[in-house]
């Protein structure tokens, strides 16, 4: 075994150069090096030694030691992390479930038959596109307490006495912050959903209608268990990128009023960066990948569907 | 499979059983809220837009002027972040992070994606799914650790950290455009040049690639939008202003204390905003085909 690898790299070293790289190992390393490094590098490396990170009591300018499951506890009875625990898993639920619902509402609009349909699309498109942190400031001045067209428009239509405080109070701020989200997101999982609902035959909805079935009926029985496949990993992707969601927060609130609107990113951007406590800051970041895997795996797994749904074999 | 994928015939495209609906009913079902829809999820820029080119006294009083219009158009806010904020050089950082990081990416990317899905040594399967995962991990989960390599590296409050750093997600993402797209290319063009002579390289580079433009630009595109649009480690590693990013420098720059100054952040962010707005405009199908192809594989 030895001496044939041996003797196939001497094999090699006699060979020009054009034949060694059609070799189809070496070539593959060769192809393979470049992502391989980076990703080690700047990945793989990095995720490790946040976790380590978040054992020590590391700060900006000083390396830590090894302290246990110290920052944990502390973080246990820290009001402040408690909170934006929770904070993270509301703000994830509730922008999840409408931006789904919005999204699959648009989706189902988009699919009929319409003039400009690419042209629809392409505009539907637009807030996903622009830099999140740009659309941010734009909402963070539609939410200005002083000036703030939205209360200006609800004035106008006589539904509010007064001016709206949209970021000065906790619940407030946080329902404002979900209404940007979910404007953001809705594009991403109605386009994605739309891909999905045009694979679908029309013959199928013909079918069941002759079989008598009301359109609500043909939605449940035809339309969502042939989305079932795409919707659970667009659900998936969604619920990753909300729960993991920095920017919007720190362009809008920066975790106020009083940290009462921290997610565990931004809180962990706080503590870590400005606040020079690298050690907890990668604790807390830390915490948030129990909660990624678990949710991650329920809504893959609870979603997927057999593939003979979408005509494949079932394996 | 991006290019069939844009050229499917769409189920709603045939007649299918629209016909049963009539006008007035299809105007209250599909128009109304198709409307609705579109004036929100466009509000926002058009409220940023006309803040941009709104002179002050008009901006702070919603009683005398409509705040919907504008009665004196004014450039004083665009002048003012031209000339009056490392703006130009926030626009030129931003560029430069992109096209690098970009290209460094899709060169990757492609190498890799060819050595899985068309090389196919052995692991390959696993190794796709790897790349696959580390498309799941967060940059809110990297940016502590990241931020303490950069600043060993020396790389602290230079271009080079972001450059280095944005392949970390853009490769994920582009090697999995990639090994789809591959996967449509069928394999009897690469037998045939095999047995005409050619060199595993020789066939990437002029069998493969050729047929692969349409990824390529895919993912280009894609990553490119996605490093212009990349905040958190661009606030983490980068201080300095002239070595901001556009959506740092608009976020941190402009707010002077609590003086906000709506005029020149609305500004910012609109002409933040237009490169990207523009290359999408150009390519909304690529987009879209990388969007729903990236998810549908």
């Amino acid at each position: 075994m030895a001496t044939a690898a041996i003797g196939r790299t001497a094999d090699l070293a006699r060979k020009p150069l054009v034949e060694i790289l059609d070799n189809k190992t070496v070539l593959s390393i060769l192809c393979m090096l470049p992502a391989a490094i980076l990703l080690l590098t700047f990945l793989t490396y990095p995720l490790g030694l946040g976790i380590w990170l978040g054992f020590t009591d590391t700060k900006i300018g000083r390396d830590g030691v090894f302290v246990g499951i110290d920052n944990y506890l502390s973080l246990f009875d820290d009001s402040v992390f408690l909170l934006s625990v929770f904070n993270t898993i509301l703000y994830t639920t509730i922008a999840t479930t409408l931006k789904f619902g919005l999204g699959l509402y648009l989706a189902l609009l988009l699919n009929n038959h319409l003039p400009f349909k690419a042209l629809l699309r392409a505009i539907i498109l637009l807030p996903w596109i622009v830099p999140t942190v740009l659309s941010a400031i734009a909402f963070w001045w539609i939410y200005d307490a002083q000036f703030s067209i939205l209360s200006y428009m609800l004035q106008k239509m006589g539904l509010i006495d007064q001016y709206i405080d949209f970021l000065g109070k906790p619940a407030n701020a946080r329902a404002s912050l979900i209404a940007a989200n979910v404007w953001r997101g809705i594009p991403f999982v109605a386009i994605c959903l739309l891909a999905g609902l045009q694979t679908i035959s029309p013959s199928l909805y013909e079918a069941a209608a002759l079989d008598g079935a009301t359109p609500w009926q043909r939605f449940r029985h035809v339309t969502m268990p042939m989305l079932m496949p795409i919707l659970s990993i667009v659900l998936t992707f969604s619920v990753l990128f909300t729960f993991t969601d920095f920017q919007l927060i720190y362009a809008i609130t920066r975790g106020g009023p009083v940290n009462s609107t921290h997610l565990m990113a931004t809180l962990a951007f706080q503590r870590a960066i400005p606040g020079g406590q690298l050690g907890e800051g990668a604790a807390i970041a830390t915490a948030m990948i129990p909660f990624l895997v678990a949710a991650t795996l329920s809504s893959y797994f609870g979603l997927q569907r057999r593939k003979w749904q979408q005509g494949e074999t079932d394996d | 499979m991006t290019e069939t994928a844009i050229e499917t015939p769409r189920a709603s495209d045939s007649t299918g059983m629209a016909y049963l609906n009539t006008l007035p009913r299809r105007l209250v079902t599909i128009y109304l809220p198709l409307s609705i829809f579109m004036i929100v999820l466009l509000f926002p820029f058009y409220w940023m837009a006309i803040t941009t080119f709104k002179p002050n006294d008009e901006l702070y009083s919603y009683k005398e002027h409509s705040p919907f219009l504008i009665k004196s158009p004014t450039l004083a806010n665009v002048e003012k972040l031209l000339f009056s904020t490392n703006y130009p050089e926030w626009l030129f950082n931003t560029m430069l992070v992109a096209v690098v990081a970009t290209a460094l990416a899709v060169f990757a990317s492609v190498l890799a994606a060819y050595a899985i899905q068309r090389l196919r040594f052995k692991g390959a399967q696993t190794v796709g799914l790897l790349i696959f995962l580390a498309y799941l991990v967060p940059p809110s989960i990297l940016f502590i650790p990241l931020a303490t390599m950069v600043y060993g590296l020396g790389l602290y409050d230079t271009s080079w950290s972001l450059i280095l750093t944005y392949p970390t997600f853009l490769i994920p993402f582009c090697t999995w455009l990639m090994m789809g797209y591959f996967k449509s290319i069928p394999y009897e063009l690469e037998e045939c040049a095999l047995i005409d002579g050619a060199t595993r390289l020789q066939i990437l580079w002029k069998i493969t690639l050729p047929l692969a433009v349409p990824g390529l630009i895919s993912a280009g595109i894609f990553a490119f939008t996605l490093s212009w649009n990349e905040f958190i480690y661009a606030l983490a590693f980068i201080s300095s202003s002239e070595e901001k990013t556009v959506p740092v420098g608009v976020l941190t720059q402009l707010v002077e204390g609590d003086v906000y100054h709506w005029g020149a952040l609305m500004a910012g962010a609109l002409f933040g905003s237009l490169p990207v707005a523009i290359l999408y405009s150009f390519f909304v199908e690529y987009y879209v085909s990388s969007l729903t192809g990236a998810v549908k594989e």
